[in-house]
């Protein structure tokens, strides 16, 4: 076990150096000057090269990407262009969004989908089965933003109980700061639930025609003592595989919910940082997020050895 | 007094299909009833049905009773408090009759909680007494083991443990040896026997093997499509013979075909020469510089195979034979020694280098349906091994092959374009073969080739072996644990142990007289049905 922990934790240090070389030279291989590419057409040449300066531009490649990773190590991702802030400032700000919000929707998914796979599996076939299942279908195929808006006007528009959009900041109240992020994380953790219940119900289903359900059986288990004690954990592997690449893409990839919401969470912030050029906070968020996923991944790969005694002994 | 299991005129259908049409069946306690028959008799759904873990769209009719309880009228409750108290359930699979993600003593503990609502320390007790009851002391296996870190014969141990935990008064075996060799199977039979006797418990054994029935069964039932063929005292039943299928059934499973020695000319040498063959696998790592202890699979093996001869290499599981079966197959290269081909060295060349070696070697596995594509047609599987020609064959000279191939192993041209699940499992293991003699090969290795086989179409198919054999001149190498095939169809066997050939001669030779300790445990082990036979009428005197 601990070999392979050790192992695991690694290779994902070897991995973020890996992307933090990609993340770096991705800013070099755009064509021109960053510097000239973040003023724009009509900067003049003396604000050009202040950046240029300010930027450590006019240095050696390699001693500007050791600086760079030494910032990143010490918690220093530079200045941000356009809001002339440290740009660990607006993370920090931002992750106070979308964290939250992250957890609080994975936690919905899991704990709706989760029921749902269980109810379904150990009524395979029947109209129930049918039933919810099909539901999961539509959720599938229902855009979150759409659904998002349909939120919105039921229980912010005609109901009043919840606010549309916005966020209060933590400072306001954390009850304040939760209803704001109520609609958001239902939005995003409905459509998650429909695919993860699809995926944990056919999980369920291929462990319970494994010839060790039939042993179980016949050790005098219910079925659903069967479902509960023998077929769950077995079946956990794909469902954290599942859930490790949801809570990546609710880090993420959340910008369109952000943007309905209208919530300052960290897929605004990198859209908004693309749009104004502003390569220092793209390359900071962008560092951030994929050293996150590296970190989740991790955490799936080390639960898998935890779940399965047949992973603890591997290299 | 009634009978501990009373089964009168079961009938079922599964999704409408009839599949047991009026089964009459009693065991009293204490007793060994078999159950007999091939593939598709019923005899699992018999057993099923009397646990009532029936698949779904199953529907029973008819009675069984048992201890007192009308099972099929019984509720899911009932069945339940029944199922692993009263009546304990062995299977076929021991590599995954186990929940992988549990502990084996979780796995024992939990039915003994279930029934009797013991304490976790109450139930660990009886859980240690259980497992050292089967063989499996608790100092050399610890509760805390997993599954995987379980041989095939110990997993087996651990779910008859699970099966024999609250002492049940019904105990269900459904061919708990088929997937073991035959040292363990032994074991396996003598530890279910002892377990019978002390607790006087009914044992109804399903099983295809007639040697196995006829070593420990009291009486036997033979089914045959979901019907009684014949039933009675075991000794009786198979020594008389008296229904025509008994009598099929036992001329089968100790068919030996005829054989007509092959014309080769024997002037070349050996067709197969493997010298001083070692196959050494590193250890696993343990840590980041330190590595277990290598394994040595295969130790210093050398023998010939002569044009057209046919050799048995027998052993236990784990003793190296598919190794060296692999190595001899160019799919594994040996650690030492070489291996030569028509005198040509082949464990030292690339995979272009050795096209034109496996064009003259091919193989036959034992599994026919796993070694198929199920999504191509019989004509495109059989063909797959003639790329091996230098010159591409053309599609008519192509066709001409495998109709050429087809008709050898007795399948009529026309069902190339079938696909594999429309062949009989029989069948496939034809069109297995059909596979392997395209290319006309000069040696083919067969990995227990009828092992999964019912006896009478493993009648056929080695009749199918000694013919190409005869007609052909092909060479075999068989890799077995069933002696009865090496008795059947070899001339020489070479028995293996430890990865060393351990003894070598001619086939009756070896099996009558035995030399090594690992030939007279395999030949001491092996089933035979005339001398189980021979030996319980001397007992009965």
């Amino acid at each position: 076990m601990l070999n392979y922990a050790v192992k695991r934790i690694l290779i994902g240090l070897a991995t973020v150096l890996a992307a933090s070389i990609v993340v770096f030279a991705m800013l070099e291989i755009v064509p021109g000057d960053p510097a000239r590419l973040m003023l724009g057409m009509n900067a003049t040449e003396d604000a050009v090269h202040a950046l240029q300066e300010q930027m450590g531009l006019n240095q050696p490649l390699l001693a500007r990407y050791f600086h760079w990773l030494g910032g990143l190590l010490t918690g220093d991702l530079g200045r941000s262009y356009t809001y002339s802030v440290p740009v660990v400032d607006l993370i920090v700000e931002r992750v106070a969004v979308s964290l939250p919000l992250a957890l609080i929707s994975l936690v919905l998914s899991t704990a709706i989908a989760l029921p749902v796979a269980l109810y379904s599996a150990s009524r395979r076939g029947t109209v129930a089965d049918t039933a919810s299942m099909g539901v999961a279908q539509i959720g599938v195929a229902i855009p979150n933003f759409w659904f998002a808006l349909l939120l919105v006007y039921v229980f912010a528009v005609t109901l009043r109980l919840l606010p549309a959009g916005g966020f209060p900041g933590w400072n306001a109240g954390i009850w304040q700061a939760l209803k704001a992020l109520i609609l958001p994380s239902i939005a995003l953790a409905l459509p998650q639930a429909a695919i993860l219940a699809r995926v944990a119900r056919s999980a369920l289903l291929d462990v319970l025609g494994e010839d060790y359900i039939r042993t179980a059986r016949a050790k005098g288990l219910s079925r659903p003592g069967v479902l509960y004690r023998h077929a769950l954990r077995n079946a956990l592997i794909p469902i954290l595989t599942i859930v490790g690449l949801q809570f990546a893409f609710l880090l993420a990839g959340t910008i369109i919910i952000e943007n309905v919401f209208y919530l300052p969470g960290l897929g605004r912030l990198v859209f908004q940082a693309i749009t104004q050029r502003d390569l220092i906070v793209v390359e900071g968020v962008v560092m951030l997020l994929v050293a996150t996923v590296i970190l989740i991944n991790l955490v799936v790969d080390l639960s898998y050895a935890i779940v399965d005694p047949r992973l603890r002994n591997r290299p | 007094m009634a009978p501990l299991l009373n089964i009168k005129d079961l009938r079922l259908t599964i999704g409408g299909v009839p599949v047991l049409n009026g089964i009459d069946l009693a065991i009293e306690p204490g007793e060994i009833r078999a159950l007999v028959g091939e593939s598709g008799s019923g005899k699992s759904m018999t057993a099923l049905s009397v646990m009532k873990l029936l698949p779904n769209g199953a529907r029973a009719g008819g009675q069984i009773r048992f201890n007192g309880t009308d099972i099929l009228a019984a509720s899911e409750t009932e069945m339940c408090r029944l199922r692993g108290d009263d009546i304990g359930m062995v299977f076929q699979e021991p590599m995954t009759a186990l929940n992988p993600m549990k502990t084996i003593g979780e796995q024992v503990a939990e039915g003994i909680r279930l029934h009797t609502g013991a304490s976790r320390a109450v139930a660990e007790e009886r859980t240690r007494a259980i497992l050292d009851r089967v063989g499996l002391p608790v100092a050399k296996f610890p509760l805390g083991r997993y599954p995987h870190e379980l041989s095939g014969g110990q997993r087996q141990r651990v779910v008859i443990a699970i099966a024999c935990a609250l002492k049940p008064k019904l105990l269900i075996a459904d061919e708990p040896t088929t997937a073991l060799d035959v040292v363990l199977q032994a074991q396996i039979l003598q530890l279910l026997q002892d377990l019978v006797r002390d607790e006087k418990m009914g044992l109804l054994l399903i099983s295809h093997d007639l040697a196995v029935v006829a070593d420990v069964a009291d009486s036997v039932t033979i089914l045959r499509h979901g019907e009684v063929m014949d039933r009675g005292e075991t000794t009786q039943i198979l020594t008389e013979q008296a229904h025509p299928y008994t009598r099929q059934l036992a001329q089968a499973s100790m068919h030996v075909p005829d054989r007509s020695r092959p014309r080769i000319a024997q002037d070349d040498g050996p067709l197969l020469s493997v010298r001083n063959v070692a196959r050494i696998y590193p250890g696993t790592r343990t840590g980041l510089l330190a590595r277990s202890e290598p394994t040595i699979a295969v130790d210093d093996v050398s023998f010939e195979l002569e044009p057209g001869q046919s050799m048995a290499l027998v052993g236990r599981s784990g003793c190296g034979k598919s190794t060296l079966a692999r190595m001899v197959l160019a799919l594994d290269k040996p650690t030492h020694g070489d291996i030569a081909l028509s005198g040509r060295r082949i464990d030292n060349l690339g995979e272009a280098a050795l096209r034109p070696a496996r064009r003259h070697m091919q193989v036959v596995f034992q599994d026919p349906y796993g070694s198929f594509n199920p999504r191509h047609k019989a004509g495109r599987l059989v063909a797959e091994p003639l790329f091996l020609f230098d010159t591409p064959l053309s599609q008519s000279e192509t066709r001409e092959r495998i109709d050429t191939a087809l008709e050898r192993v007795g399948i009529a041209p026309k069902d190339r374009d079938k696909y594999p699940h429309e062949f009989s499992g029989g069948q496939r293991q034809r069109l297995a073969i059909a596979r392997a003699i395209i290319t006309e090969p000069k040696l083919v290795v067969a990995d227990e080739p009828v092992s999964a086989l019912d006896v009478s179409i493993r009648a056929q198919i080695l009749d199918l072996f000694a013919d190409l054999n005869g007609r052909l001149g092909i060479a075999y190498l068989f890799i077995t644990h069933d002696l009865a095939v090496a008795r059947a169809i070899t001339d020489s066997v070479m028995v293996m142990a430890d990865g060393r050939i351990v003894e070598r001669g001619r086939t009756d030779e070896v099996l009558r007289h035995p030399q090594s300790d690992a030939g007279r445990a395999l030949v001491d082990a092996s089933p035979d049905l005339h001398r189980s036979l021979a030996r319980r009428i001397g007992e009965q005197g």
